[in-house]
């Protein structure tokens, strides 16, 4: 009774395809819409049953998260002078005084060296790699670009206990720079994987012309294959932040303290005083902020990213 | 400009050999063809020139200058792609002053320069649209344009109009040897396109398999064909072949074929065995009096003239007679020709013998 065609679906599939997509997007978002307003409850509210849908919004999920604090008695609170701030009003009102800074700021800092240092280096070793590989004569071609990749083959956290022992052994464990060469080491597999799919697209001869107008080979890459391969370059850095900005299993196996990311932090929250869940979801929403930034940046360049490389026409 | 100088080059890519041995002097200011039918070795000829590929063994002299080792940079020529290779992410202006910024040009000569450039070629209105959306003929100027404005020793072009549609390729055949003859500079041209090599080059190599089949002006080419593979490559119809077994001698001027006598430019060479008796269509004329028959097979009516073939004892050949002459499929008619013109060639190598007719070309061939 009604026709099929390729071209134009029905009003009804349409609702039927709009509905489907409305319904991920639901289940997707609803558990970060959950940690979102977490943030933004009070410790109360955060825990009561029947969840609270509605409630009055407090930032003391976010002052917990920032700062250690210590219970003091009600004539201690008495004798000290009225608070200076917003924050330390609010912590005043659970009896309690500001010790200090928490951990997070850095924790969080430490993510973003290690989380932008390994993508930028993954991302650069990976198009220069990816380059020689369109590009060259390289031997034993093939057999390096798939050993390249059977180190995807395995879940990385396998060989967790070598590479625990020679992080020791090398006295990388617990350093920025351990961190970001061991998400490095992961991730430029993928980077090579894609940025050469790219790179493949890209016409020799654009770099010949520019070899012929008098730039060298490097220029040529620089000024000519560069500016073309950008949509795979960001794309690739998308990946790439994501793997190494969310890791978490070996985070809390090689770092303790210098060195620690904000994931394995995040968790530790729930013990400071209770289960503080308030501060753990501002700690968790907080941490989300840098890879959407990134990822709404160089959106327009992810979806063409993703079809492009991967067609061969 | 420049005069290039090729000598016993080579190129191997692995066990295969796209160029061997070739030797051949582009003179100052020549428009020189490349000619071949696709894989003979033509463009990777053309990319060692450029230096965009490297010579195996074997020396190329720009202006005197040995240069075979040397990057493309260090070469001072200009490269006319077949997909023209524009910069993409810049505008025309641009793509033009590429070539002129790498040599540090200050930026008021670079704008004065891509002017005039511009000028000549008739692009001037589009200097600041982005590449991606010109025509294919704009775009042939935009790479045309980045190459003169340097003032390059010399020209390579790699099949240039070969990505343009028929009409427009012949206007820019026109525009392209235009631009040749006002700047007289030193042009290799790379073509699998006989018509286009005829009709623009000041001379032509033919190269098949990696080898030069045979090198000089379009008329030696066409009317003294050093090969059978030149004489079948060049024309259309192209040369006709008559096999047949037999014998000649150095100083003789005619050949015996199948009981027949015909009339051959004088040997200067004996040859006994399996031969070929290569004339062109135009210098086939269909008369009874020609003792040599054949039956009319099919004639094409092309204006001026028509492509008569004809079934003969010694095989297929076609003949290009004045379209007024009538003909019908079915009759036999005799042929006569014009022996003046005839090359034989020894079948078993292709390689034409040596005649009065062709003895000049074939010595430098």
């Amino acid at each position: 009774m009604s026709s099929y065609s390729i071209t134009e679906p029905s009003s009804r599939q349409k609702w039927v395809a709009g509905t489907l997509v409305i319904a991920y997007a639901v289940i997707t978002l609803l558990p970060l819409v959950w940690i979102l307003t977490t943030g933004f409850k009070s410790p109360v509210d955060a825990i009561a049953y029947p969840p609270k849908v509605l409630f009055e919004p407090s930032l003391e999920g976010y002052v917990n998260l920032f700062t250690t604090r210590t219970r003091v008695s009600p004539e201690q609170l008495q004798a000290l002078p009225p608070p200076a701030t917003w924050y330390e009003e609010i912590v005043r009102n659970r009896d309690m005084v500001i010790a200090g800074p928490s951990r997070y700021g850095e924790r969080f800092l430490n993510s973003v060296i290690i989380g932008f240092g390994s993508t930028f280096l993954s991302v650069f070793l990976g198009t220069l790699a990816a380059y020689a590989f369109s590009r060259f004569k390289v031997p034993l071609k093939d057999d390096l670009l798939f050993f390249i990749l059977s180190t995807r083959m395995m879940p990385p956290i396998a060989v967790a206990i070598p590479i625990f022992l020679m992080f020791r052994t090398l006295g990388l464990s617990d350093t920025h720079l351990g961190m970001i060469l061991l998400y490095t080491a992961v991730n430029i597999s993928l980077a090579v994987w894609l940025l050469k799919g790219f790179i493949d697209e890209i016409p020799r001869e654009y770099e010949e012309a520019a070899l012929i107008d008098g730039y060298t080979r490097f220029q040529a890459f620089y000024k000519v294959v560069l500016p073309q391969a950008a949509t795979g370059i960001a794309s690739t850095a998308i990946f790439c932040l994501i793997f190494s900005w969310n890791e978490y299993a070996f985070a809390v196996l090689l770092t303790s303290g210098t060195a620690q990311t904000a994931p394995p932090f995040i968790p530790t929250i729930i013990g400071v005083g209770g289960q503080d869940w308030p501060a753990v979801a501002a700690g968790a929403t907080l941490f989300l902020v840098p890879v959407m930034v990134f990822t709404i940046l160089l959106r327009k360049h992810l979806l063409r990213g993703i079809t492009f490389g991967a067609v061969r026409k | 400009m420049a005069e290039i100088v090729i000598r016993n080059l080579r190129k191997d890519f692995g066990d295969f050999t796209a160029v061997q041995s070739s030797s051949f002097k582009i003179e100052d200011g020549e428009f020189f063809m490349l000619l071949g039918p696709s894989g003979c070795g033509k463009t990777t000829t053309l990319r060692m020139i450029a230096g965009l590929e490297l010579p195996t063994s074997g020396e190329i002299y720009i202006d005197g200058e040995e240069v075979g080792q040397r990057p493309a940079s260090q070469r001072d020529i200009a490269f006319v792609f077949q997909m023209f290779a524009l910069y993409p992410h810049m505008n025309v202006r641009k793509n033009i002053s590429y070539p002129l910024v790498s040599q540090g040009m200050p930026k008021s000569q670079v704008a004065e320069k891509v002017a005039e450039v511009a000028r000549i070629l008739g692009i001037t209105d589009i200097l600041d649209r982005p590449v991606g959306g010109l025509s294919g003929g704009d775009r042939q100027r935009v790479a045309l344009g980045r190459a003169i404005v340097r003032d390059p020793k010399a020209f390579m072009m790699d099949e240039p109009l070969g990505a343009l549609d028929a009409e427009f390729r012949e206007h820019m055949a026109e525009e392209l040897r235009a631009l040749h003859d006002r700047m007289g500079a030193t042009t290799v041209y790379v073509t699998h396109d006989q018509l286009e090599a005829m009709q623009m080059g000041d001379k032509i190599v033919v190269m098949n398999h990696g080898v030069i089949e045979q090198f000089g002006t379009p008329q030696d080419i066409y009317d003294k064909p050093a090969t059978m593979f030149v004489a079948d490559f060049i024309g259309s119809p192209p040369m006709n072949f008559l096999r047949f077994h037999g014998e000649v001698h150095a100083g003789s001027s005619r050949v015996k074929m199948h009981h027949e006598e015909l009339e051959v430019p004088r040997l200067m060479e004996p040859f006994e065995g399996d031969m070929v008796f290569g004339i062109r269509p135009e210098h086939i004329t269909l008369s009874d009096s020609g003792s040599f028959r054949g039956e009319v097979m099919a004639a094409e009516y092309l204006g001026t003239t028509q492509i008569v073939t004809m079934k003969t004892p010694s095989g297929e050949l076609k003949a290009r007679i004045p379209s007024d002459q009538p003909v019908r499929a079915g009759e036999f008619a005799g042929l006569e020709f014009n022996g003046s013109t005839v090359t034989l060639f020894d079948n078993q190598s292709g390689r034409a013998l040596r005649s009065e007719l062709n003895e000049g070309v074939l010595a430098h061939g």
